[in-house]
């Protein structure tokens, strides 16, 4: 994921191209991001207009896009830029409107993760009038222009955020003609920490092309039972000859595409990772890691004193590189995930797409790094 | 510790220069600490401040047959592209704000209103004078390849010249920095490709092309009957910039106690060791908040040079408290008014066009 979107400069009309001879080397979207944030379009921004409490840690934002917004399928996530102490925070999340929503507004579906910084940020403290930064709308989980006719939706917790795009969407379609026929399956802690709620109860009332069938794995404080492929077969016996969704924790989709493969329908299947950035434990500042190098496809180990610049130049790996003493900058490469440690100062950075300086920074964990 | 001047003990002992590198690693860790929305304010409105300079000066030069325009809008002009020049670009490119996670603001994105293009920029500035800031042999910084500023630089009947030279060079300083982050001397000694040489120029002239087609060309035109003092207007606002920039740049290592040093010195150079070579190559100009912020904070060339990446508006409150610890470690910190730091650099220049007595 690219974390810092921006367009290049001589995008936009001929117009602007013609007066970005006036502007250089900025473009008129410099001067005009000035005035309001959302005329820009080198760096698309977005200005929340209403925060809509779901559940009690989980807030809908309606934003409003700027003139940069490139548009959307159904189904994709958007890098999210929020402004904390003067730095701005990327995260990522999935849109839960169709691509051309009636009141021209995007939404998100952020639920507050506990000690987290920028989702409680997220949901519970951006009053309306708040710009977010909107990088480029991606992802290829998403509902094909011609969906298929029937499909299954297979969900837990916040995994409905991307699938509510694309149910809204379908429900979008104008009801004559041809409509797929569709089943959700989604599964919750409790009731109450459902999000879509009363939306998914009144669409299985009113679509009769829509089957909504929820599942609660502590539904009165009991043990746990979760969603489980074998509860997939009872709930919806055709399961095999639908076109499948997926997108929920790690381990409930690792059972899914184990059992998906088993039946050998694998090609049915279309999985969503939210790839959070993974949060090991405080000791492991300590210890080193494996590093990979994503696009060179080498991996390495790197000790907890050793520069990444120099581990990956023993790897093999044509690293940028300047002064190697963490001046000049000339070295800065993209954390894919995981964590690293300044050798200066010991500050940790885990957020995934933060450039890092190679040449002063060294393992604090297993990581990759976007080389 | 001790009390004595650098000057009279070449090698300076181990410990306490180390000691000095710890307390400098702490002042620098005080304010990635503490960075924040001041700070992105601070960076933020100087921006919006700069465009609207700039936009206003343009203006007032479309109208510039009426004299006061003239005068008001050159003044404007030569304001926003210091500022631009300055306090934006040359500290954007060092990184100062990278740590804000802004596009829109970043080391990766940035491009200013200067001839020579950012990366050119980046590599000779940021990364080799930086790195080997006043080592003869190694700083091309250290007059710029065509001034003799030590002793130890070879004389050539050619530097006898070197005044005059020096003089030129201050109005037309965006395009000396421009064909010196060329490199054409490193490419003739071998040290780079021709290859390089040719990229970087084809780079070079698209970037040109645009900044004298602006300046010269399309906003001249736009101003119809004001087309010639408009010009006139934008050429003076490029002379001033220039002429102050070269100003500013000649004072940060090269007024009269400022060190230099041999490649011996700088083996197995130390983190400590680094530092205290920062401290003795550079030197600061006196001056109120205003002037700080037109010279991009250069006027902290001490505090800059040892923190290249801190935000520049920092530099300031560091200021007294590096003088503080070089004063306990008997080391120099020349600082001075903007005159008599300008005449001192110049009896540099004067005193090196001749050979060693």
């Amino acid at each position: 994921m690219p974390v810092l979107p921006w367009r290049p400069a001589w995008s936009g009309t001929p117009l602007l191209a013609a007066a970005a001879w006036l502007t250089s080397p900025l473009t008129v979207d410099d001067y005009l991001g000035l005035v309001d944030p959302l005329l820009c379009a080198r760096h698309p921004a977005g200005r929340v207009v209403a925060a809509r409490p779901e559940t009690d840690d989980g807030t809908t934002l309606l934003i409003k896009p700027g003139r940069g917004w490139a548009g959307h399928k159904a189904g994709q996530y958007v890098p999210i830029g929020v402004r904390i102490d003067g730095a701005l925070h990327w995260r990522t999340y999935s849109l839960t409107c169709p691509p051309e929503p009636a009141d021209g507004l995007l939404s998100i579906t952020v639920q507050a993760a506990a000690g987290g910084r920028v989702s409680p940020r997220l949901a519970h403290d951006t009053p309306p009038g708040t710009v977010l930064r909107l990088g480029p709308a991606q992802g290829d989980f998403c509902l094909p222009d011609r969906p298929p006719p029937r499909m299954l939706m297979l969900t837990a917790g916040s995994g409905i955020t991307p699938v509510m795009g694309m149910l809204r969407t379908l429900a979008d379609r104008p009801p004559t003609g041809p409509h797929p026929d569709v089943v959700l399956l989604h599964s919750t802690r409790t009731i109450r920490e459902r999000l879509f709620r009363d939306e998914l109860q009144a669409m299985h009332r009113q679509l009769s092309w829509f089957r909504f069938v929820p599942h609660h794995t502590r539904p009165g404080g009991g043990p746990s039972r979760h969603l489980t492929p074998g509860h997939v077969a009872g709930l919806c016996p055709d399961w095999r000859e639908r076109e499948t969704w997926a997108c929920g924790p790690e381990a409930m989709l690792q059972a899914v595409e184990a059992h998906w493969a088993d039946a050998r329908v694998t090609e049915r299947l279309h999985v969503e990772r939210f790839r959070l950035a993974p949060f090991p434990p405080r000791d492991s500042d300590t210890s080193g890691g494996r590093v990979r190098f994503l696009r060179t496809g080498v991996d390495a180990d790197a000790g907890t004193t050793v520069a990444l610049l120099e581990v990956g130049e023993q790897a093999g790996v044509a690293m940028p590189y300047g002064c190697r003493r963490g001046l000049c900058f000339g070295c800065l490469t993209p954390l894919a995930h995981g964590r690293v440690r300044d050798l200066r100062t010991g500050e940790i950075q885990d957020e995934p797409g933060r450039l890092i300086q190679t040449c002063v920074s060294a393992a604090a964990g297993p990581l990759a790094l976007d080389i | 510790m001790r009390a004595s001047g650098a000057e009279s003990d070449p090698s300076p002992q181990p410990e306490w220069v180390e000691a000095l590198g710890e307390e400098l690693d702490r002042l620098r860790a005080e304010v990635i600490a503490t960075r924040g929305e001041p700070d992105a304010r601070y960076i933020r409105g100087i921006v919006t401040s700069q465009r609207a300079l700039e936009i206003a000066g343009r203006i007032a030069l479309a109208f510039s047959l009426f004299p006061p325009a003239w005068v008001g809008g050159t003044l404007m002009l030569s304001t926003a592209k210091i500022l631009e020049n300055m306090e934006l670009g040359h500290n954007i490119l060092h990184g100062q704000w990278d740590w804000m996670g802004d596009p829109a603001i970043h080391s990766t994105t940035w491009e200013w209103d200067f001839l020579t293009p950012a990366d050119a920029w980046k590599r000779t500035h940021n990364h080799q004078h930086h790195t080997w800031t006043n080592v003869v042999g190694r700083d091309r910084d250290l007059g710029y390849a065509i001034l003799r500023m030590s002793p130890e630089q070879p004389w050539h009947p050619a530097h006898l010249a070197q005044p005059l030279a020096n003089a030129l060079l201050a109005p037309v300083f965006e395009w000396g920095i421009a064909l010196y982050d060329l490199e054409p001397d490193v490419v003739l000694s071998g040290g780079r490709s021709p290859r390089h040489l040719v990229d970087d120029a084809a780079r070079l002239t698209a970037k040109a092309l645009r900044q004298l087609a602006k300046d010269y060309l399309v906003f001249p035109l736009l101003a119809g009957p004001s087309a010639v003092p408009c010009l006139l207007g934008n050429l003076t606002a490029n002379t001033v910039r220039n002429i102050w920039s070269h100003t500013i740049i000649m004072c940060g290592h090269f007024p009269g106690a400022v060190q230099t040093f041999t490649e011996d010195q700088v083996e197995e150079e130390t983190r400590g060791q680094w530092y205290l070579r920062q401290i003795q190559g550079s030197a600061n100009i006196d001056g109120g908040p205003l002037f700080h912020i037109l010279t991009g904070n250069l006027s902290h060339q001490i505090e800059h040079h040892l923190f290249p990446d801190l935000p520049s508006n920092r530099y300031a409150q560091l200021a007294p408290r590096v003088r503080a610890i070089c004063q306990r470690y008997g080391l120099p910190y020349v600082t001075g008014p903007l005159l008599r730091q300008y005449a001192s650099t110049w009896g540099r220049v004067l005193r090196h066009a001749l050979p060693n007595r």
